[in-house]
C-alpha cells in the first residue's frame, strides 16, 4: 500500500505529463494546419503537371526512343525503396505502419529473387529498419534541420534518386509514405516513381492537339526528372500532414489517459486519507475508554 | 474591349497568380513568345527569364527559373521557382546564380564525355540566369567559367 506522500507525488507527476502531452497536441494541431495548407497549395501544380505529363507520355509511349525514366531499363532486378518517415517519434503508429509496409515489400521482392536497396528519408524509419535490413541501406536523407518543407528538399531527394538511376544502380524505384486521409486515419502507401507511371487520361473527347516546342521527346526528357521531384514533393507534404495528424491524435489519447489516471489516483488518495483519519479516531477513542 | 483569357502561374509550393489577362510573354526555351487569346495550343519549356503578364489593369512581371507553359484555351505556367519582379533582390538573385553555377560545376566535374549535352545545358542555364540579372537591373555576379 503506497503511502499518502507517494500518491501525492504520483498525482503531481501524472499532472505534469498531462500538461506536456496537451501542449504537444496543440503544437501538432497548429503544425497540421500549416502542413495541410502546404499540401493544398501544391495540389494545382501537381495536378496540372501530371495531366500534361500523362498526355505527353501517352503519345510517346511505345516508341523505342522513349526516355529511360518512362520506359524503364527493360529489367526489374534491382529495386530501390525510398522510405519516408518522420524525424521524431511520439506520433502513434505513424512510423511503424510505414515501416511495416516496407517490410512486407522487401520480403515479397526478396522472395521473388530481386535485389533490394533502401534509401531512407527521416531518422525514425532508418532506426527501425536498421536491425533487419541495415545491409541494404544505400543512403539517408536527413531532414531534421529543415524547418519548413520546401520544393528544394524534394529536389535534393529527387536528384539523389536520379543520379543513382543514371548510374544504373536500380531499375525500379518505389516511394513509401503515409497518405493523409484525416486526423485519425493515415494510409501507408507505396508508389512507383521510376519508371514513371501515370493514370492514363482516357478523355479522348477533350484532348487538344498541342504544338510542342522543342519536340515532344525533348520536352519529355526535361519534364520527367521534374515529375519525379514533384511526386516526391507531394509525398513529403502528405507525409508531413500525416505525421502531425498522427501525433495530434496520439497526444490527444495520452492526455485523456493521463486525466483518467489522475482521477483514479485522486480517489485512491482520498480513500487512504480517510482510512488514516479513521485509524487516528479509533486510537483516540480506545485510548479514552481505557482510562 | 480586348479579349481576355484565364491565366494561372503556379509553382510547386503555391499558386502565385490566377487572373484574366490579355497577353502573356513567356521566355520559351527556343525563344520568347507572347500568347494572346486564341493562341494555337502548344506546350513549351521555359528558360530562366522574365514572365510578363498583361492584364487590363496593368502589367505584372515575374522572374521564373524554369518549368513549362501550357497554352490552350487558357494559359498555365508551371514554374519551378517564380518570384515577383518587385520581390527579387540581389541576395535572392545571387543565390539562384550560385545554384546554377554549382550544378554546372558538379556536372562538369562528373563529365565523362559520353553525355556532352548536359554540361552544355547547365552552362546555358547559367548564362540565362546571368542574363536575367542584367535585364532586371541587378548586378550580375559574373561567375568565372
Amino acid at each position: 500500500m503506497p503511502s499518502l506522500k507517494d500518491l501525492k507525488n504520483r498525482i503531481s507527476s501524472v499532472k505534469s505529463t498531462r500538461k506536456i502531452t496537451k501542449a504537444m497536441q496543440m503544437v501538432a494541431a497548429a503544425k497540421l494546419r500549416r502542413a495541410q495548407d502546404a499540401a493544398e497549395m501544391s495540389r494545382p501544380y501537381t495536378e496540372r503537371f501530371n495531366k500534361v505529363l500523362g498526355a505527353l507520355a501517352g503519345s510517346v509511349a511505345g516508341s523505342s526512343t522513349a526516355p529511360k525514366l518512362l520506359a524503364g531499363t527493360g529489367k526489374d532486378d534491382v529495386h530501390l525503396l525510398v522510405v519516408m518517415t518522420a524525424e521524431r517519434g511520439l506520433c502513434g503508429g505513424f512510423n511503424s505502419s510505414i515501416v511495416k509496409l516496407t517490410r512486407i515489400h522487401v520480403e515479397k521482392l526478396r522472395a521473388a529473387g530481386k535485389t533490394v536497396k533502401i534509401l531512407t528519408v527521416g531518422k525514425k524509419g532508418r532506426e527501425q529498419l536498421k536491425r533487419d535490413y541495415g545491409n541494404l541501406f544505400v543512403g539517408h536523407v536527413d531532414l531534421s534541420e529543415v524547418k519548413k518543407l520546401g520544393y528544394a528538399e524534394a529536389q535534393s531527394v529527387a536528384k539523389d534518386v536520379l543520379a543513382r538511376f543514371d548510374a544504373g544502380e536500380f531499375d525500379v524505384a518505389t516511394i513509401f509514405y503515409a497518405k493523409f486521409q484525416s486526423v485519425i486515419s493515415q494510409t501507408p502507401t507505396a508508389q512507383q516513381i521510376v519508371p514513371a507511371k501515370f493514370e492514363t487520361v482516357e478523355d479522348a473527347g477533350e484532348s487538344t492537339l498541342y504544338d510542342y516546342e522543342p519536340g515532344e521527346e525533348a520536352i519529355l526528357a526535361d519534364l520527367l526528372p521534374r515529375g519525379v521531384a514533384t511526386q516526391i514533393f507531394s509525398a513529403l507534404l502528405e507525409n508531413a500532414a500525416s505525421e502531425q495528424g498522427a501525433r495530434m491524435s496520439a497526444m490527444d489519447n495520452a492526455t485523456r489517459n493521463a486525466g483518467d489516471m489522475i482521477d483514479r489516483l485522486t480517489i485512491e488518495y482520498n480513500r487512504s486519507r480517510q482510512a488514516v483519519i479513521t485509524n487516528e479516531l479509533i486510537e483516540i477513542i480506545s485510548g479514552a475508554e481505557a482510562l | 474591349m480586348a479579349e481576355t483569357m484565364q491565366f494561372d502561374l503556379v509553382s510547386p509550393e503555391r499558386s502565385l497568380m490566377s487572373a484574366q489577362v490579355t497577353a502573356v510573354s513567356i521566355p520559351g526555351a527556343e525563344g520568347d513568345l507572347t500568347a494572346m487569346p486564341m493562341h494555337a495550343p502548344m506546350i513549351t519549356t521555359l528558360r530562366p527569364g522574365i514572365l510578363k503578364v498583361e492584364t487590363e489593369k496593368g502589367t505584372q512581371e515575374f522572374v521564373v527559373t524554369g518549368g513549362f507553359a501550357e497554352i490552350g484555351a487558357s494559359v498555365t505556367v508551371l514554374a519551378e521557382k517564380a518570384v515577383p519582379h518587385a520581390d527579387m533582390d540581389q541576395a535572392t538573385y545571387e543565390a539562384l546564380v550560385q545554384e546554377a553555377h554549382e550544378s554546372y560545376l558538379s556536372l562538369k566535374a562528373a563529365d565523362t564525355g559520353n553525355e556532352p549535352g548536359r554540361v552544355a545545358e547547365a552552362a546555358k542555364l547559367l548564362q540565362d540566369m546571368v542574363a536575367v540579372g542584367t535585364h532586371i537591373g541587378l548586378d550580375p555576379k559574373q561567375p568565372n567559367l
